[in-house]
C-alpha cells in the first residue's frame, strides 16, 4: 500500500466531491479555540547533503565503549547483521498491515513462523504478533481473562516488572477492573502463602513474571496450581525471552505475556519492541488482535491469510476483543529472523552463557565484604545485590569508569534502598566482569 | 425459507416460539443470509439472565462477529450445545433444529409488542428494497 502526496488540483477535485469549499470548512466542526491558527513550528526542508551532516552529528553524540549491567526488561543482546539487512529490505519495512493475502505473502509467512516459534518457545498452542511490547501484552492477557471468567478481580505479583502493573493499572483505572498486589517472600519468589489468602472465587487471574524483576525464578506448575483451585485463570509474563532456552517454560500458564525484544531487536530508546500473547486453543476468540494462518489455494499450493479478525475493531468498533493493539509485524520479523539464525541450539547456548556469566558476576561482587545477595531462589541473567550504600551514588562513580550500573531497585521499590539489580548477558565479557567487580569495590572503599 | 405463523420476530432479526412461559429463540433465515457461513456461536451459561434488547450472545461468520439480541427478559433454562460442533446448522435449518436458547419468560405478554410473521416478512421486504436502492 502506497501514501502519495495529493496535489492542489486533487485536493480541489476531493473537496468538490464531498461538497466543502475548503479544507478550512472540512474542519469547521473543531470547536474555534481548539484549533491551530499558525504553522506548526517546524524548521524548513533540508538537503539530502545536511541531512546526512544532521544525522553524523547526532550518532556523534552517542556514547562508546560503556559496558552496561542495566537490564531491567530491556536487555543487550548480540545481533547479527543479517536480521538488520533482511529487515531493511523495503517490501518488508514500508509495507503496512497485511490484509490482502494476494500481495503480502512473504509478511504473512513471517507472521505465521513468528507466531510458530513463540508457541514452541512459551510451550502454549496458539501465539499472534499483536501486542506492542511485554506490558500492553501482559494487559490483555489479564482482559482476556476477565472476558473468559466473567470475574473483575485481578492478583498481581509485586515482583512483575513496575513498568508492566502501571500499565495494567491505568487500563484498569476506568474499566472496573480491580487489581490488588500479592507480595514477594524472602527469597524474591512470589508468596505463596499470601496468594493463598488472597485467592477467592471472584479472583480472575493471578499474573506473575518469571523470571520476575528481580530476576529470580517463579515456580509457574505451583503457582498454576493454586490459582487453578479457586478457578482463577494464571497468566505469566516473560520480560527476558533468551531465559527460554533454559528455563521450562511456563506451560502450565494458561497465558502467556511476554517481551521479544532480546529476539534481534536492539534496545534503542526503549522501542520499538514486540509482544506476544500466548494462549490455549480453546481460548482462541478471547485472544486481541489477529492470526496468520497456513493454508492452501485453489491449485493445492502452500499459502498464507489472515485468520480470526473477526473480532478486531475494524469489524466489532467497540465490542472488539482489544482497541489497542496493533501488527508488530516488523519487529516479529527481527526476532523471527534472529531466532532462526540461532536456531535451537544457538538459543539454549545462548542463554546457557547468560546463566554461567551472571552467576560468575555474583560471586565476583559477593567477595566484596560489605556486598550481599538480596534473594535465594534460582534467578537466569539478573540478581540482586545489596550495598553498603546508595545505588545512585554508587552509579555516579561507575559512569567514570565507562561502566553503565545496575538497576536503582529503591526507585521502584521503596523498601529495597540501597538493593541494586545487576544484569549480565553474553554480550559481557569475562574482563568486564572483573573490571565492574574492582570499580564497584573502589566505589565502595571511597570515603562516602 | 418460510416465517412460521406462530413465530414472533423482532427488528434485530430474532425468532421466538412461545409455549407457556418458555420461549425458544434463534435466528432468522434473512440474519444467516446476510452473515453468511457461520462458523462459531457463543452461547449464555444456563441459569443466566436476559434482558429485553440486550446482547446474550454472539454469532460469528467467516465476514463477521454479530450480537444476538434477546427479544425478552427472563431466565435461560437451555442452550443449544449442538451448535458448538455444528454451527452451519444456523445457516441450513435457522428456525427449527438451530435454535439458540429457551427462556423461562418473565412476562409472557411482553412478546406481543414483536411483530409476526407477516409484519417481519413486510420488514425485511423494505430493508432489501433499501440494499438495492
Amino acid at each position: 500500500m502506497r501514501y502519495l502526496p495529493k496535489s492542489p488540483v486533487e485536493r480541489q477535485e476531493m473537496l468538490a466531491a464531498i461538497g466543502a469549499k475548503s479544507v478550512d470548512e472540512l474542519f469547521s466542526s473543531i470547536p474555534d479555540r481548539y484549533r491551530l491558527r499558525e504553522a506548526l513550528k517546524l524548521p524548513g526542508p533540508l538537503s539530502e547533503a545536511e541531512v546526512i551532516q544532521y544525522f553524523k552529528e547526532r550518532a556523534a553524540e552517542n556514547s562508546v565503549g560503556y559496558t552496561s549491567f542495566l537490564g531491567a526488561g530491556v536487555y543487550n543482546h548480540l545481533r547479527s547483521v543479517v536480521t538488520d539487512a533482511i529487515l531493511q529490505r523495503g517490501e518488508f519495512l514500508t509495507s503496512y498491515t497485511p490484509y490482502q493475502a494476494e500481495i503480502t505473502q512473504g509478511t504473512l509467512q513471517a507472521i505465521f513462523e513468528f507466531q510458530t516459534l513463540m508457541c514452541q518457545l512459551t510451550g502454549q498452542e496458539v501465539a499472534n504478533a499483536s501486542m506492542y511490547d511485554g506490558s500492553t501484552a501482559t494487559t490483555e492477557a489479564v482482559l482476556m481473562a476477565e472476558r473468559l471468567t466473567g470475574r473483575r478481580r485481578v492478583l498481581v505479583a509485586h515482583s512483575v516488572h513496575p513498568e508492566y502493573r502501571d500499565v495494567l493499572k491505568t487500563y484498569a483505572k476506568n474499566s472496573g477492573l480491580l487489581v490488588e498486589e500479592v507480595p514477594y517472600a524472602a527469597d524474591g519468589r512470589l508468596d505463596t502463602k499470601a496468594l493463598r489468602a488472597a485467592l477467592k472465587e471472584d479472583v480472575a487471574a493471578v499474573v506473575a513474571q518469571s523470571p520476575n524483576f528481580f530476576g529470580v525464578i517463579e515456580p509457574v506448575a505451583a503457582l498454576a496450581d493454586i490459582a487453578h483451585g479457586t478457578g482463577a485463570m494464571l497468566v505469566v509474563a516473560v520480560a527476558e525471552a533468551v531465559s527460554l532456552g533454559a528455563v521450562r517454560p511456563p506451560a502450565e500458564a494458561d497465558i502467556v505475556a511476554m517481551e521479544a525484544q532480546s529476539f534481534g531487536l536492539a534496545p534503542s530508546y526503549g522501542g520499538p519492541f514486540a509482544g506476544v500473547i500466548a494462549s490455549r486453543d480453546k481460548y482462541v476468540r478471547q485472544m486481541p488482535g489477529r492470526l496468520a494462518g497456513q493454508t492452501t489455494d485453489t491449485e493445492g499450493r502452500r499459502g498464507f491469510v489472515l485468520t480470526l479478525a473477526t473480532r478486531e475493531q475494524h469489524i466489532r468498533r467497540e465490542k472488539a476483543t482489544s482497541n489497542i493493539c496493533t501488527n508488530q509485524a516488523l519487529c516479529a520479523l527481527a526476532a523471527t529472523v534472529h531466532l532462526t539464525l540461532l536456531g535451537k541450539e544457538g538459543l539454549r547456548e545462548m542463554a546457557q552463557q547468560n546463566i554461567s556469566k551472571a552467576h560468575f558476576a555474583l560471586a565476583e561482587l559477593l567477595k566484596i565484604p560489605s556486598v550481599r545477595r538480596a534473594f535465594d531462589a534460582p534467578f537466569f541473567n539478573e540478581f540482586t545485590i545489596k550495598l553498603p550504600r546508595s545505588v545512585k551514588l554508587v552509579n555516579a562513580q561507575l559512569l567514570r569508569e565507562k561502566i553503565v550500573g545496575p538497576f536503582v531497585l529503591g526507585t521502584a521499590y521503596p523498601e529495597l534502598t540501597k538493593h541494586a539489580l545487576v544484569c549480565v548477558t553474553e554480550t559481557t565479557t569475562r574482563s568486564e566482569i572483573e573490571r565492574f567487580a574492582r570499580a564497584l569495590k573502589q566505589a565502595l572503599d571511597q570515603p562516602v | 425459507m418460510a416465517y412460521p405463523a406462530q413465530y414472533r420476530y423482532t427488528k434485530e432479526h430474532e425468532w421466538i416460539d412461545l409455549k407457556g412461559d418458555v420461549a425458544t429463540v434463534g435466528i432468522t433465515d434473512y440474519a444467516q443470509h446476510e452473515l453468511g457461513d457461520v462458523v462459531f456461536v457463543e452461547l449464555p451459561k444456563v441459569g443466566s439472565k436476559t434482558v429485553a434488547g440486550k446482547s446474550f450472545g454472539t454469532v460469528e461468520s467467516v465476514k463477521a462477529v454479530s450480537e444476538i439480541y434477546s427479544p425478552v427478559a427472563g431466565e435461560v433454562i437451555e442452550v443449544n450445545n449442538a451448535l458448538q460442533d455444528a454451527p452451519e446448522k444456523i445457516n441450513t435449518d435457522p428456525h427449527g433444529a438451530a435454535w439458540l436458547i429457551r427462556i423461562r419468560v418473565a412476562n409472557p405478554a411482553e412478546i406481543a409488542s414483536l411483530m409476526d410473521a407477516a409484519a417481519y416478512e413486510a420488514y425485511i421486504a423494505d430493508k432489501t428494497k433499501e440494499a438495492s436502492a
